[in-house]
């Protein structure tokens, strides 16, 4: 159970040289209840990334408060960052075992491995990787840790559209088997609409909640291109301020 | 082969440059035909006889011993102080001063206070030596601490990487081209300070069979035990510091 409550009085970025003050997010008030694959959309630069790293603990300069609700111990956190991150020096297969813990699996490694067509470049190392594969790379890495919260940050750009569908129908099977918390930030709508459950819509900085979306499609019928451009239609048409970000 | 061909080869090159080196060397020893530059030959011959009776191996081991163990207790230091400093502002602001004061004081104002201060003994020699080298590894490790991937700390961070497996994983591979960097300068540096260390206040090595060949007017000697010096370090470069930057670049395109 890793149910997040997000209240984020003010992030800003202090003036350095020509730019001024930045303020990244004003009164952000999000719910993120547990096992929720929840999709953050919002234009480019209006600090979506800044939130995921808040959320991850990385930024510490804020005020606010994160409450991470976790039972026993800290939330594992899987982070598939926005590009891809991987240690240079180490091998494919040594960037995803580096992040678990010694007495690992091997086998689910393997199993990721295959899913996301890696088994031949798995001693690679990542220099010789086009940027789709240390992409998929550093999602297998965000999945072996088994997160309990799995932030991921527009993961999908740059792969070709058969990966990218493949990705996505693995994800939504692992999150499905084992559900953990999602937060997935994208620009792409009809992206948002095939996987969340929740989508919450964030306006240009200062960041703010526009407004939250339930997406009631059946997850049986999330792939059909129809449904998703019907929804999309609908959603543009009700919310017209939604229209003016994207 | 054409000669083109043939001096392309940089093997060739080299081999040829080192001849050339030498012939130079033999021309301008007849030319003048003095005792204060003697033939190669006859320095060969110096070398041998002092190998031989087993006094060049004796003041040359001193000095490689001198040499390891200030140079591992310079590396180790430095390499621990400019990771601190390079990771934490406060302290590097604060002791920014005396690395600047260190890095100016001539070595050989050094050894002579570490002697008058701690006696003619061989601590104090080291003593000497490692903090002539020491502000250097230091000022080099910080430059590359600072120039760390935060990026790459911020998902070891994340990952809930130990502190150890950070600096091992993360850290210092980043550091390994500024480790490097400092080994050679360094080695070269030491080289240098501990023959004068040696002259001032010990009774073999390098530095004092140097002084006493100086005395003498003994060129062949000195030149003898020069090559001896230079090919050691050769030696270190090839077998160890050669192979080690292989490994390290290995994942480099």
């Amino acid at each position: 159970m890793t149910a997040i409550t997000v209240d984020i009085i003010n992030k800003s970025y202090p003036a350095a040289g020509q730019a001024g003050l930045h303020r990244a997010i004003a009164d952000l008030k999000l719910s993120l209840p547990s096992n929720e694959f929840i999709c953050l959309v919002g234009p480019s630069g209006c600090g979506k990334t800044t939130l995921l790293n808040i959320i991850a603990g990385l930024d510490q300069d804020y005020s606010g408060e994160i409450t991470v609700e976790q039972q026993h111990k800290a939330p594992k956190i899987g982070y598939v960052f926005q590009n891809p991150r991987l240690l240079p020096w180490r091998t494919v297969r040594e960037n995803i075992t580096l992040t678990l813990p010694s007495d690992y699996d091997p086998k689910t490694v393997d199993a990721l491995l295959e899913t996301m067509q890696l088994t031949q470049a798995q001693h690679v190392y990542p220099e010789r990787l086009s940027l789709g594969m240390s992409r998929r790379v550093s999602i297998i890495r965000a999945f072996a840790v088994d997160p309990d919260v799995l932030l991921m940050d527009e993961p999908f750009v740059s792969l070709d559209a058969p990966t990218a569908r493949q990705v996505r129908e693995l994800l939504i099977g692992l999150w499905q088997q084992r559900p953990h918390t999602v937060l997935f930030v994208t620009h792409d709508l009809r992206e948002a609409i095939a996987l969340a459950d929740r989508l919450i819509f964030l306006s240009p900085p200062p960041m703010q909640s526009l407004s939250e979306i339930r997406v009631d499609i059946p997850r049986d019928i999330r792939d059909d291109e129809t449904a998703i451009e019907a929804f999309r239609q609908k959603l543009l048409q009700d919310h017209p301020e939604i229209r003016a970000l994207l | 082969m054409t000669l083109t061909k043939f001096l392309s080869h940089y093997r060739t090159l080299n081999l040829l440059s080192i001849l050339l080196f030498i012939g130079l060397w033999q021309g301008l020893a007849l030319y003048l035909s003095d005792n204060s530059l003697p033939t190669p030959a006859t320095v060969a011959e110096v070398f041998w006889q002092e190998t031989l009776s087993g006094q060049l191996p004796y003041h040359l081991g001193m000095t490689l011993l001198r040499l390891i163990s200030s140079f591992v207790v310079a590396m180790l230091l430095g390499c621990a102080i400019g990771i601190l400093l390079g990771r934490n502002q406060k302290l590097d602001v604060f002791f920014d001063n005396w690395l600047v004061i260190f890095l100016n004081i001539p070595a050989l104002v050094t050894i002579i206070l570490c002697y008058v201060w701690f006696g003619l003994v061989e601590s104090a020699a080291i003593l000497a030596v490692v903090i002539n080298k020491l502000p250097n590894v230091v000022v080099t490790i910080r430059e590359g601490t600072r120039a760390l991937d935060k990026d790459l700390l911020e998902m070891a961070r994340c990952y809930r990487f130990s502190k150890l497996k950070t600096l091992r994983h993360v850290i210092w591979p980043q550091l390994h081209p500024f480790v490097m960097g400092a080994t050679r300068s360094g080695l070269a540096l030491i080289w240098k300070i501990i023959l004068v260390v040696e002259l001032l206040g010990r009774s073999n090595g390098m530095g004092y069979q140097l002084h006493l060949f100086f005395q003498l007017f003994d060129v062949a000697g000195i030149l003898a035990y020069t090559i001896a010096f230079v090919a050691v370090i050769q030696v270190i470069e090839l077998l160890i510091l050669k192979p080690l930057d292989r490994k390290a670049g290995r994942w480099r395109r």
